[in-house]
């Protein structure tokens, strides 16, 4: 009572009683939206969870809502029956790994040339990069160009071709022109230290922030795209995990041919259920990444909204 | 006179040589995007030419605008234009939404939940593209999904999402928002956090409300970010991703899902009509450029915000 008091004797005193009160209404629209748009964004992977470690026949009925319902361990287990899903996750491990590690190599040292401003022609070579953010010889000249250089059904299709990203490189650019101060290379030029030996043990260390949010959008980028692997592989044991999980979950190769009876029914609940379990499998090791590089993240994304 | 010339020359030489370094480190981009990049530009002109693998690119007889042609002809030249333009522009009229989110948690005093909903709305984009539909597909079963449980709560009968021409682009749209708009409010996000927090407290003073400090600070501030970003969504106005359409396309909603890239890719890949596809293609890509070019230029004459 008395604090309601006081708050209103404050808000007078403060400039008007409307004012205040519609600062309320805001704050408790802010709120209650906010939560409203949690539980839409968390519920549907919440009940992906549950549906998991659910009987399938209880999930479909309807009967899982907001815990397990008839416990279950059966789809993570039918999983492990599936060779196919962990071959796709070996090559999904060594594409993320060795796309990354190429994507960050070239277009962090490209971008560090091209911030140069001592560069000789750094206005044209930075065209020649940004054009092909907006032109491109389309999918069936791209696709011959892979072909010619015999690369179509190889492991390098997956990780170098297509590893250049203008995008990625304006905002490294961006970044070590307004992190790293000019005045450095002068005095590394006086000690007699090369560009080269410049980029690797001076710019680099300090460049962490940018590595990590490069890094995290390339390796984001390899492990859940199927494209590439659909248009330049033709060989299942070089299939990454997206490819294998679009049979498994969109085309449902895994449930046709299974003919019919009792068996039929079981393996058909165990395909459904395996659905849910690896959804979880898939996608729990890349989300684990983000915290990781969270820190670095404001820094990294605030430097992709400067324009030059 | 002659001195003076040679002096220019020797000092643009002795540039380029310091300048050795840095252009080591542009090569294996500069290499790869000649590769990768401009050399499928060039073969772009099997558009142009009946081309036949047997003879190559350069020895395929020139057809001129035959390809163009049997396009325009087709029943598929309006089908697919239709529906590319439909998703890109109810995607485009989503745009206000990141911008919203971004408002929103720059109104959260609360930091605690402030950073749980941050990292809430950001979660989403980390999942692939083939589980998004593979979870959309799972949960909007009418029979058996998460969907179909919640109309039989209340005794209806569920709507077939992913398998009507009428609801495809709206669930391709919304479920775009659902993932990836609390990753794109990322950069407005950053751009709040550019404000200079003096504004805020000489609009105190002023006795301005929180809204009011919404209205004339906030979103003065995002202007220029929002339109450089729509320039470029306008620029991608025929480009409406291959990815997520493919997938969420069955028999039941083709007639509403087919767009450009994916007629593409069928022509092209699965039914091998190399010049066909690839007139298709530059058609799509020569409009993107000209679309983004015009809007470039409005936006520098209206606004002091463009591209270049």
């Amino acid at each position: 009572m008395m604090e309601t008091r006081n708050a209103a004797v404050a808000a007078k005193t403060a400039g008007g009683v409307n004012t205040r009160s519609s600062d309320a209404v805001l704050e408790a629209v802010l709120y209650g939206l906010a939560v409203l748009m949690l539980v839409v964004l968390m519920y549907p992977l919440y009940f992906i969870v549950i549906a998991s470690f659910s009987n399938p026949s209880s999930v479909a009925g309807g009967k899982v809502w907001l815990w397990p319902s008839g416990f279950t361990l059966d789809g993570y287990k039918e999983l492990l029956k599936h060779a196919n899903i962990w071959i796709g996750y070996r090559n999904t491990i060594l594409y993320t790994a060795a796309g990354t590690a190429i994507g960050l190599a070239v277009n962090l040292s490209a971008a560090y040339a091209l911030s140069r401003r001592d560069l000789p022609g750094r206005k044209l070579l930075s065209l020649y990069f940004i054009y092909t953010m907006f032109f491109s010889g389309g999918l069936i000249p791209i696709f011959l160009t892979v072909r010619d250089f015999h690369m179509y059904n190889t492991f390098l299709v997956m990780v170098l071709p297509f590893s250049v990203s203008a995008y990625n490189i304006i905002v490294a650019r961006t970044f070590f022109q307004t992190s790293i101060p000019g005045d450095l290379w002068e005095a590394a030029q006086i000690d007699g230290c090369g560009n080269l030996r410049y980029f690797a043990q001076v710019v680099l260390p300090l460049s962490k922030a940018i590595v990590a949010v490069l890094g995290l959008w390339i390796a984001v980028g390899y492990w859940n795209s199927y494209f590439n692997a659909l248009i330049y592989l033709k060989n299942p044991d070089l299939y990454p995990l997206q490819l294998i999980l679009r049979n498994i979950l969109i085309t449902n190769q895994m449930q046709s041919g299974m003919g019919s009876g009792e068996a039929a029914q079981i393996a058909l609940r165990l395909a459904s259920l395996m659905r849910y379990s690896v959804i979880i499998v898939s996608t729990v090791p890349i989300m684990l990444l983000y915290p990781f590089v969270q820190k670095y993240f404001n820094q990294g994304v605030m430097i992709g909204a400067v324009k030059e | 006179m002659a001195s003076g010339q040679a002096g220019t020359t020797g000092r643009t030489v002795r540039q380029i040589r310091r300048g050795a370094g840095l252009y080591v480190l542009l090569l294996p981009a500069f290499i790869l995007t000649l590769l990768f990049a401009y050399k499928p530009m060039y073969g772009v002109v099997i558009a142009f030419k009946d081309y036949s693998p047997a003879l190559g690119i350069m020895d395929s007889p020139w057809a001129g605008f035959k390809y163009f042609e049997k396009f325009f002809q087709s029943y598929q030249f309006d089908n697919t234009i239709r529906n590319t333009l439909v998703i890109s522009l109810y995607s485009m009229a989503t745009f206000p939404i990141p911008i919203a989110l971004a408002l929103m948690v720059n109104q959260m005093r609360a930091n605690r939940f402030r950073r749980f909903f941050q990292t809430v709305t950001y979660m989403p984009h980390f999942i692939s593209t083939v589980v998004m539909v593979g979870l959309m597909l799972i949960l909007f079963s009418p029979s058996t999904g998460l969907l179909g449980n919640l109309y039989a709560l209340f005794g209806a009968e569920p709507p077939d999402l992913m398998g009507s021409p009428g609801l495809f682009t709206s669930v391709y749209v919304w479920s775009d928002v659902w993932q990836h708009a609390g990753w794109d409010s990322i950069i407005y996000i950053a751009a709040l956090s550019a404000v200079d927090p003096s504004l805020y407290e000489a609009a105190t003073v002023d006795g301005a409300s929180r809204w009011q400090k919404i209205r004339f600070i906030d979103l003065p501030m995002l202007l220029p970010t929002a339109v450089t970003l729509l320039i470029l969504r306008v620029g991608g106005l025929l480009g409406v991703g291959f990815e997520k359409v493919y997938l969420m396309q069955n028999d039941l909603n083709l007639t509403s899902s087919e767009i450009l890239s994916t007629y593409v890719y069928k022509i092209g890949l699965l039914s091998s009509q190399y010049s066909f596809s690839s007139a298709i293609n530059l058609f799509n890509t020569v409009i993107n450029f000209a679309l983004l070019i015009i809007v470039n230029q409005i936006a520098k004459k209206t606004s002091s915000n463009s591209l270049w």
